[in-house]
This record gives C-alpha cells, sequence and structure tokens, in this order.
C-alpha cells in the first residue's frame, strides 16, 4: 500500500473508532483502536491491577496479628479480594494483547508503577482500620467513576470490583469507630493513623487539574470520566461527616466548608512528597518490590512443575490412543 | 477427669488444630506461587477460622465458665494449647505445605466422617459442614502432590524431602488416650487409632501415583496434643496474640 | 533461568442458579482442566455466585469479526415476521 493510502485508511479508523465513542458504544477487544488508546489502557489497567496486587502487603503485614478470629476473618476475606481484583484486572489488560507474564516483567524492571499509597507502612492496629476507610474510600471513588469507562472488559471489572468492594471501606470504618470508642491507647492509635493516611489518600486521586488538564486522550477517549479535583472533592466531603460521627480529627487545619463550591476547601497538599515517593523514595518502595520479586522467583519451580506435569500427562494420553 | 474435662480438652484439640493450621496457611497470603493460589490458601485459612470459631466456642460451652472462641484462642498459654505438631511447623515452601494439608485432610476425611455421626448434636453439625470442607482440601492437596512429584526433576526432589521430612509427624494423628476413650464411649467419636490403615492406604495410593517414595521411617513426634509443643507454636502465639496481651482492656 | 510461565489462560463461566444460562464472568490461569475449574471456583464464587462452572481455554474460543457485523448481524434486522407482534390475529380469538 503506498503511505497516502495507508494514511487514509489509519484515518477511516480513527473516524469510526471516534463515532463509537461519540455513541458511547464500549471498545471491545477485536475492535479496532488507535495505538494510542491501546498503550494508554494498557498502562492504566496494569497500573491498576499491580496495585491491587501489592496492596495486599501492606495489610497482609496484619494478618497473623489481627486481634480477633473474626477481624482476621474479615482481614483475609478482604486482602483475598485484592487478590482477586489484581486477577480480574490483569485478565482485562491480556485482552489488549500484553500477556501476565510482561505485565510482572515491567512491574519488576520499573517501567510500570503501581499506586502510591502502598509505599507508605502499616504500623498499628488502626492503620488496618484507616486503609480499609480512607485507602479503599479514595479507590471506590475513582472505581465507581470507572464503571462507565469506554473499554468494555476494563469496565465489566470495575462493576465486579466495586460490588465487591462495598464490604471494603465499611469494615474500615468499623475498625476505626469501634477504637475511637475504646481505651485511650486506641483512640490514639486511630488518631496516629489517621494523621499518617489522610494526605497520602489524598494523593492517591493524582495532580491538580491545574497540572494534568481534562482535555487530554483519556478524556476524549472516555477512558478517564471525571477529573482528578471532581473526585477528590467527592472524596473528601463524604470523609469529613464520617470522621465526625466517631471524633476523630482531620489533620488539616485549613479544611472548611466553601458554601459557594458547595465542597470543602483543602490545605495544601505535599506535591513534593508526592512525586518523592513516586520517584523511589518512599518508606517502603524497595520492600514492597523485594517481596514482589522474590515471591516471584520462589513460586517459579511450582509454575514450571504443574506445566511439565501436564505436558506428560497430554503426552501419555495421546500414546494410550494411538 | 471427669466427662465434662474430657470433652473440653477434645473440642480444643480439634479447635486449635483448624486454629494453629489457619495461621500457617494464611501466612502464604501474598506469598503463593500464582496470583490464582493466593486466593486459594486464603479460601483454606477462612475454612480452618470458621471451623475455629465453632469448635472453640462450643469448648467454652462446655466448659460453661463464659470463656468465648476468642478468649480461647487470644488469653490461653502455650501449654494449654492442644494441637499436633503437624500443623505448626513452618510452612518451608509450597511442597511442605501442600503435603501436611495431605496428610491433614487425608486423616480428617475419614475422621471428621465418622464424627458426623456422633451422639453429639452439636459436634455431628459441625463435622457434616466441615466435612465439604475437608473433601475440597483434600482434592486440591492431592492434585498439587501429583504435580509437584510427578512435574519437574527440582519439584520431584521437593516434593520427596517434604514428604520425608513431614512422615515422622503424621503419627501422632493416630494417637488415641483416655480423652478419646472418654468421647468414643459417651458420644461415640471415631477411634484414630482405627484409622491409620485407611490413610496409610489412601496417601500411600496418592504417593505412588505422583512417583514418589512412601516413607517407612518409624520414628514418631509426638506431645501436641497434651501441650508439649515445638519451638514454633510460643512463636506463633507471641505474634498471634499480641495485641489482647500488650493491651489487656480493649476490645477490638 | 527459563522464561516465567503464568500458566495457560482460561475463559470461566458461571451458572448462578440451576437452569440459568451460564454467563461469562471472566478468565482465570491454570496449567490443566482440574487446575483451571478449582481457580475458577476460588475465583469467581467466592460468595456463593454459582452452582456450576464452565471453563474453556482462551484460544478455544472463536470471536466473530466486528468488521463483518454488517453482513454478520444487519441482515437479521428486516425479519419481523419471526416476532409474534408480525401477525395480525382475528378479533375475539383467545389464548393465542
Amino acid at each position: 500500500m503506498e503511505l497516502k493510502e495507508q494514511t487514509a485508511v489509519q484515518s477511516d479508523l480513527l473516524k469510526s473508532f471516534e463515532e463509537k465513542i461519540g455513541r458511547d458504544d464500549a471498545i471491545e477487544p477485536k475492535d479496532k483502536m488507535p495505538d494510542a488508546y491501546r498503550k494508554h489502557l494498557i498502562r492504566q489497567i496494569s497500573q491498576h491491577a499491580h496495585s491491587e496486587v501489592i496492596g495486599m502487603q501492606p495489610e497482609g503485614n496484619w494478618i497473623t496479628r489481627a486481634p480477633s478470629l473474626r477481624a482476621k476473618q474479615i482481614l483475609l476475606a478482604k486482602i483475598q479480594d485484592e487478590g482477586g481484583h489484581g486477577l480480574y484486572l490483569y485478565s482485562a489488560a491480556e485482552t489488549l494483547g500484553i500477556s501476565r507474564s510482561e505485565m510482572i516483567e515491567q512491574l519488576h524492571s520499573g517501567k510500570a508503577k503501581y499506586s502510591n499509597i502502598f509505599n507508605y507502612p502499616a504500623l498499628n492496629w488502626a492503620d488496618i482500620g484507616a486503609i480499609g476507610w480512607l485507602v479503599d474510600g479514595a479507590a471506590i471513588v475513582n472505581q465507581v467513576s470507572l464503571q462507565r469507562t469506554s473499554y468494555g472488559p476494563y469496565s465489566r471489572a470495575m462493576v465486579r470490583i466495586c460490588k465487591e468492594e462495598s464490604f471494603h471501606q465499611r469494615q474500615g470504618y468499623e475498625i476505626m469507630a469501634k477504637m475511637m470508642a475504646g481505651t485511650a491507647d486506641q483512640r490514639e492509635m486511630a488518631q496516629d493513623a489517621m494523621n499518617r493516611w489522610w494526605w497520602p489518600a489524598l494523593m492517591m486521586f493524582g495532580p491538580h487539574d491545574s497540572e494534568s488538564p481534562r482535555s487530554g486522550d483519556a478524556f476524549k477517549w472516555k477512558i478517564k470520566r471525571q477529573s482528578n479535583d471532581e473526585l477528590r472533592a467527592k472524596f473528601i466531603d463524604k470523609t469529613v461527616q464520617q470522621a465526625e460521627v466517631i471524633g476523630l480529627t482531620i489533620p488539616d487545619k485549613d479544611l472548611k466548608w466553601n458554601e459557594a463550591r458547595g465542597h470543602y476547601d483543602h490545605g495544601p497538599i505535599d506535591w513534593n512528597e508526592f512525586y518523592n515517593v513516586i520517584n523511589g523514595n518512599g518508606p517502603c518502595n524497595k520492600q514492597r518490590m523485594d517481596h514482589h520479586k522474590r515471591v516471584h522467583a520462589e513460586g517459579a519451580w511450582v509454575r514450571e512443575a504443574a506445566e511439565a506435569y501436564r505436558a506428560k500427562k497430554e503426552k501419555q494420553l495421546f500414546q494410550s490412543k494411538n | 477427669m471427669n466427662q465434662q474435662e474430657a470433652m473440653f480438652k477434645y473440642c480444643l484439640r480439634l479447635g486449635d488444630n483448624a486454629l494453629i493450621r489457619s495461621y500457617r496457611l494464611s501466612e502464604w497470603c501474598s506469598n503463593a506461587p500464582i496470583l490464582e493460589e493466593d486466593l486459594a490458601l486464603t479460601n483454606f485459612a477462612l475454612d480452618m477460622i470458621g471451623r475455629a470459631q465453632a469448635l472453640l466456642g462450643y469448648a467454652g460451652q462446655i466448659e460453661g465458665k463464659g470463656r468465648t472462641d476468642d478468649d480461647l484462642a487470644y488469653r490461653r498459654g502455650e501449654r494449654s494449647f492442644y494441637n499436633v505438631l503437624l500443623t505448626e511447623l513452618p510452612n518451608q515452601d509450597f511442597a511442605y505445605t501442600m503435603a501436611r494439608e495431605l496428610y491433614l485432610s487425608a486423616f480428617e476425611y475419614f475422621y471428621y466422617s465418622g464424627l458426623a455421626g456422633s451422639k453429639d448434636a452439636t459436634l455431628a453439625a459441625i463435622a457434616a459442614k466441615t466435612l465439604k470442607e475437608i473433601k475440597y482440601h483434600l482434592s486440591h492437596a492431592t492434585d498439587w502432590v501429583l504435580r509437584l512429584g510427578d512435574g519437574t526433576a527440582e519439584s520431584h526432589a521437593k516434593m520427596q524431602t517434604a514428604v520425608d521430612d513431614l512422615w515422622p509427624y503424621a503419627s501422632e494423628l493416630f494417637e488415641s488416650d483416655a480423652v478419646d476413650a472418654a468421647m468414643i464411649s459417651a458420644i461415640g467419636a471415631p477411634d484414630p487409632a482405627a484409622l491409620k490403615d485407611s490413610w496409610m492406604k489412601h496417601v500411600s495410593a496418592i504417593l505412588k501415583e505422583a512417583t514418589l517414595d512412601v516413607p517407612t521411617t518409624m520414628y514418631t513426634h509426638t506431645g501436641g496434643r497434651n501441650g508439649i509443643h515445638s519451638e514454633n507454636l510460643g512463636h506463633i502465639l507471641a505474634e498471634m496474640q499480641f495485641l489482647p496481651h500488650a493491651y489487656p482492656d480493649a476490645k477490638w | 533461568m527459563s522464561a516465567d510461565t503464568q500458566l495457560e489462560k482460561w475463559e470461566v463461566f458461571i451458572q448462578s442458579k440451576p437452569g440459568a444460562n451460564f454467563v461469562h464472568a471472566g478468565c482465570v490461569h491454570a496449567s490443566d482442566k482440574k487446575m483451571a475449574l478449582q481457580n475458577a471456583r476460588d475465583t469467581y464464587t467466592r460468595r456463593g455466585e454459582g452452582t456450576s462452572i464452565w471453563v474453556v481455554p482462551c484460544d478455544a474460543i472463536v470471536a466473530s469479526n466486528p468488521d463483518e457485523n454488517d453482513m454478520f448481524f444487519d441482515p437479521a434486522n428486516d425479519k419481523t415476521y419471526r416476532m409474534p407482534t408480525f401477525y395480525v390475529m382475528p378479533e375475539g380469538a383467545k389464548a393465542i
């Protein structure tokens, strides 16, 4: 094909793709899509999947120390859900032509990222409450919005994830409420966890809209439906009241209701810290990555054995038939 | 030891096996060889916690001093735990865990089948529910022992080591003492000693199919059922009971 | 070191109650049929969502080509005589 013809075909493709997006039709794996759309999705969905999987670690730090059988059960079920959600998301990304092995390799090489929030340590039991209430609470705001994302498999994964995650935030809030109604030590732990997780939770929504404009491809292609600041405001608005009910103080002296905007105003976010953690200097970046690499390497012989066994059995079956 | 004391210790033994095994299984969470297996092992840990709640809760009722399942799990000392040693051994690697799961699940399959017919309605009901879970655990462990035993040279060697190392701990499952005798006559509980042949036949067949050698060692590690443990249990309890110990007045 | 394997991909279909259609739930990785079923069970029926599971190797799924949607699906759009509402029934006729 001549170059000119190729360009014409390309622009036809783009046109029919954008028409589909315009009609709010979901894009499916076999549909033609621009390379940039595919790349954007692979990056976003794999980052999302890695976040779920790496997110198992800070909570995993408290499984063996959960203070009651009920607490242990809930925590295990929740972490198991995170693993499942990682799995749904890896599967969604795989429909775009990348394998789970490749995604894991990109995670290990640093090419793929995961959510910054999991580079913070879970230090006391109230941190398990704060992670469920604030971190999952922030994640769910984002995920509810992503249920309407334009790529079918991603959207379907988000619908399932949102349904399952509805208990995550409640269990976290329940832990915080119990501790705030408990002994002085417990209240101190709860407030301490609140103080450490509040700002990182706000950072989960990413840079301000002024830094990350709405006009990008992610919006044009309806991968993203609401801006970082819109989602962050949604989260703050619903969380402030919940904190008040159980007597927790939000560690932001500038936080106040803005009648005109219909939202809370909040103090400045420390973006230096944000970029510092993204660039690998958070308290747990190395620990989380080392853990994932170690587990991946330690499991290799098991995965190889499973494949070898299957191959042997297939060969035996073939020989018995012939 | 009167009837009530025997019954209390009996329920603690069953409950502690589930509780300590759940601890070891839960350690696999975010450490499994593939994400799908992470979910599977976590499910088993959850099954075990559920079983521990039922059995320790019942033990508390029998004791009649108002102790709950949590009191018994979190505020009891090492010498009052009666789980078999096999449940408290470290996971080591995936092959060890699967060998342990095979030995325990095969035993429990026979044991809980008997207990489901017990005259004690509560234990019979718990056993009937638990038996469904055990069948699945046994099937899962069996499949993995076959895959690892008959997989690669490396997995075969690791599986054989695990099978050999844990074998001397399996005999404790078949010990039968005064507590068992009391329960056999009072509620028609199964006699563990009588299950050894069935277990041996079942497990040997799986090991052979997995191209593994069936161990012949006769040595037996014992003590857990009477509160004499390996050094591992102290560490498990120190970690598991940390919060209730550090903050005795707190509710969680 | 050999290349990493994350095992084969399988599509999972779940029947939510007896008699219902099997509905696509998602995907799992597994090396053999039995593992695929177990993994599907542990992944997609944790909340009692299923009474039956199908697993199918992903590469056994054949999908229609969206470029051929015109040819494939549009011709069915004007065959309204396949619908019961196409027919004019005499007044007064019952139970038809």
